[in-house]
């Protein structure tokens, strides 16, 4: 790579103005960067934080929410900054002449182009889909329509047991609406928890009174004489009645304009360890890039906060001249369902070895071994373990499954026993 | 409606009116106050809303939750004893006048 397309280029346009797009144009301007840097977003907002969308935003408690609740920043931040707002969506990418097309036929040169187009919900592909009261949830507009007819729901259906679709679950239960919940697979959370974990999850809905059916697919979803969706039919035949449908079957990456442009795509734009396309002018991050894990050598593509907020300041670092050899933060995601909160740090890919640290039915860890090394720490309602372990794991896991049945054994003890219960040196973990 | 003021490290000072219910993060975000990342929303997760509150209305705030005081630990600066997450600083009429300081940095 030569200095020239990395250092200092004359102008960055980012595709996308989510998690991601917002991070990367932030942390350019930290870093000192002066040239022209315009953040093209499709949405009709200023950029604003997910994660909300399925927890507390849905919520009519008191007041409605109001989508300034969700900005990342307000509108003055991106004057002061000089960061260009455009609304509207890219396209195609030119990337000979280096330049990008807006729908409205407007073009924008690049000296750097980064893509941050993030990810679209899958819908399902059954008869009675597209009926009035069948939801699905990425924007802030989903979760507005998305709690109007919560607020009028008696019978909700999720389908999907995600980390989206639970936490639907638990705001509906907990405002007062019959929730059932439809899955393929056996268990909940099958790609992103261990079974333990998932046991939980699922006693938890139970006990707050939603009913988890696993094991079913839905084939059609039928509608009232006015269009409303009114039933959810399975497999078996069953037919569970609804006012209301989350689809919550996953997302699929944006990576069509990508594709467009010739550039290497799969499950995600296909991205190098410092998140280069392809092409060395064009960077992909968050929701939508297929990036190499430098620890295990796999490609991984991963829906996250601290994701895409990783991704954009490695691109950032990179642009301004301060560029790291590869990307190598350690994942860490959270989700809240009723009271209770489960926090995965590392990523688990595969592990033969899981240890519980706790005693407390509703409140342990899961220690998730492969041989020797830890891979991932899975925590419900201990955020102290959840924090140490993202420490540890970022220092290359310094916990062995002998360690953790020495008695007394715990997470920031061992943390400190090992020095790095300081402040300052946690500080890398956790940003 | 309760009037909050953040002083960056370099001492200037802004106080900037919050609505109740809000919290001081929110207040700061939505005001454009810089020196608070606040990654993770609100949700008690990144500590990167970490702020100083004065000693002169320390006594104002409840105590810290437990996992508030967990978080407390791995804050990027040292923690102080007026070590607060601002996220979880819910604004009252009670903090009207609330002072707090920004640290030198979040990550
Ligand atoms: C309901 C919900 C709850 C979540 N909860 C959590 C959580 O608790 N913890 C967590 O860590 N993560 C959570 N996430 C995931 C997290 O929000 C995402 O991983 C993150 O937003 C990804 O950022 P991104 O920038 O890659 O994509 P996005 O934030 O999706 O942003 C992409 C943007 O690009 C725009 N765009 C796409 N194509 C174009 C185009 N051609 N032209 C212009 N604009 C375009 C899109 O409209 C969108 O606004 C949640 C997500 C959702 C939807
Ligand atoms: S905003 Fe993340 S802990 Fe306060």
């Amino acid at each position: 790579m030569t200095a020239e397309t990395d250092a200092q280029p004359a102008s960055v346009v980012i595709v996308g103005a989510g998690q991601g797009g917002y991070q990367t144009a932030a942390s350019l301007r930290d870093h000192g960067y002066r040239g022209r840097v315009t953040l093209i977003s499709a949405e009709d907002a200023l950029p604003y934080e997910r994660p909300p969308l399925s927890k507390a935003y849905l919520k009519s408690d008191g007041h409605a929410k109001g989508e300034e609740e969700l900005w990342l920043r307000p509108a003055t931040y991106y004057v002061r900054q000089s960061i260009d707002l455009v609304g509207g969506t890219v396209t195609r990418i030119d990337p000979a002449a280096r330049t990008v097309r807006l729908g409205d036929g407007s073009t924008y040169d690049y000296g750097h182009l980064v893509l941050a187009t993030g990810a679209r919900p899958r819908t399902l592909d059954v008869p009675g889909a597209e009926l009035r009261g069948v939801h699905t949830l990425r924007t802030a507009r989903d979760a507005a329509a998305l709690r109007a007819s919560l607020a009028a729901a008696r019978c909700a259906v999720v389908v999907g047991a995600g980390f989206i679709g639970l936490e639907f679950a638990a705001v509906a239960r907990e405002s007062g609406c019959a929730v059932t919940v439809v899955e393929a697979l056996e268990r909940p959370l099958a790609r992103a928890v261990s079974v333990r974990t998932a046991e939980h999850v699922t006693r938890l809905h139970r006990r707050e009174g939603a009913q988890l059916l696993f094991g079913q697919r839905v084939v059609a979803l039928h509608g009232d004489r006015h269009g409303g969706v009114a039933a959810v039919e399975l497999a078996d035949g069953l037919r569970l009645p609804a006012d209301l449908v989350l689809i919550g079957v996953g997302v699929a990456p944006r990576t069509e304009l990508a594709a467009a442009a010739g550039l290497p795509v799969g499950d995600g734009i296909t991205v190098d360890a410092r998140l280069l396309t392809g092409d060395p002018h064009i960077s992909a991050i968050g929701d939508c890039a297929a990036f190499p894990q430098v620890r295990s050598g796999k490609r991984l593509r991963l829906e996250s906060v601290q994701n895409a907020v990783g991704h954009a300041r490695l691109v950032a670092e990179r642009l301004t001249g301060a560029p790291r050899a590869h990307y190598d933060e350690l994942p860490w995601f959270w989700s809240d369902q009723y009271s209770t909160t489960v926090q995965i740090a590392g990523h688990d890919d595969g592990h033969d070895t899981e240890m519980v640290l706790g005693d407390d039915p509703d409140a342990f860890s899961v220690l998730l071994f492969r041989g020797e090394d830890l891979r991932a720490v899975e925590s419900v309602n201990r955020t102290g373990d959840h924090l140490a372990a993202r420490r540890l794991l970022d220092n290359g896991g310094q916990v062995r499954p002998g360690d953790v049945a020495a008695p007394g054994f715990s997470l920031k003890g061992h943390l400190a026993s090992l020095g790095g219960g300081t402040a300052a040196a946690v500080g890398r973990a956790m940003s | 409606m309760p009037k909050i003021t953040y002083v960056a490290v370099d001492g200037t000072a802004r106080t900037v009116d919050v609505p109740s219910g809000t919290s001081v993060m929110r207040g700061a975000v939505f005001n454009d106050v810089d020196g608070i990342v606040a990654q993770c929303a609100g949700n008690a997760q990144c500590a990167t809303c970490h702020v100083y509150v004065d000693d002169t209305t320390l006594d104002r705030l409840e105590p810290a939750r437990p996992d508030e005081d967990d978080l407390l630990d791995f804050t990027a600066c040292p923690r102080r004893p007026g070590s607060r997450l601002s996220c979880q600083l819910t604004v009252t009429e009670a903090l009207d006048g609330l002072i707090v300081h920004l640290p030198e940095r979040q990550k």
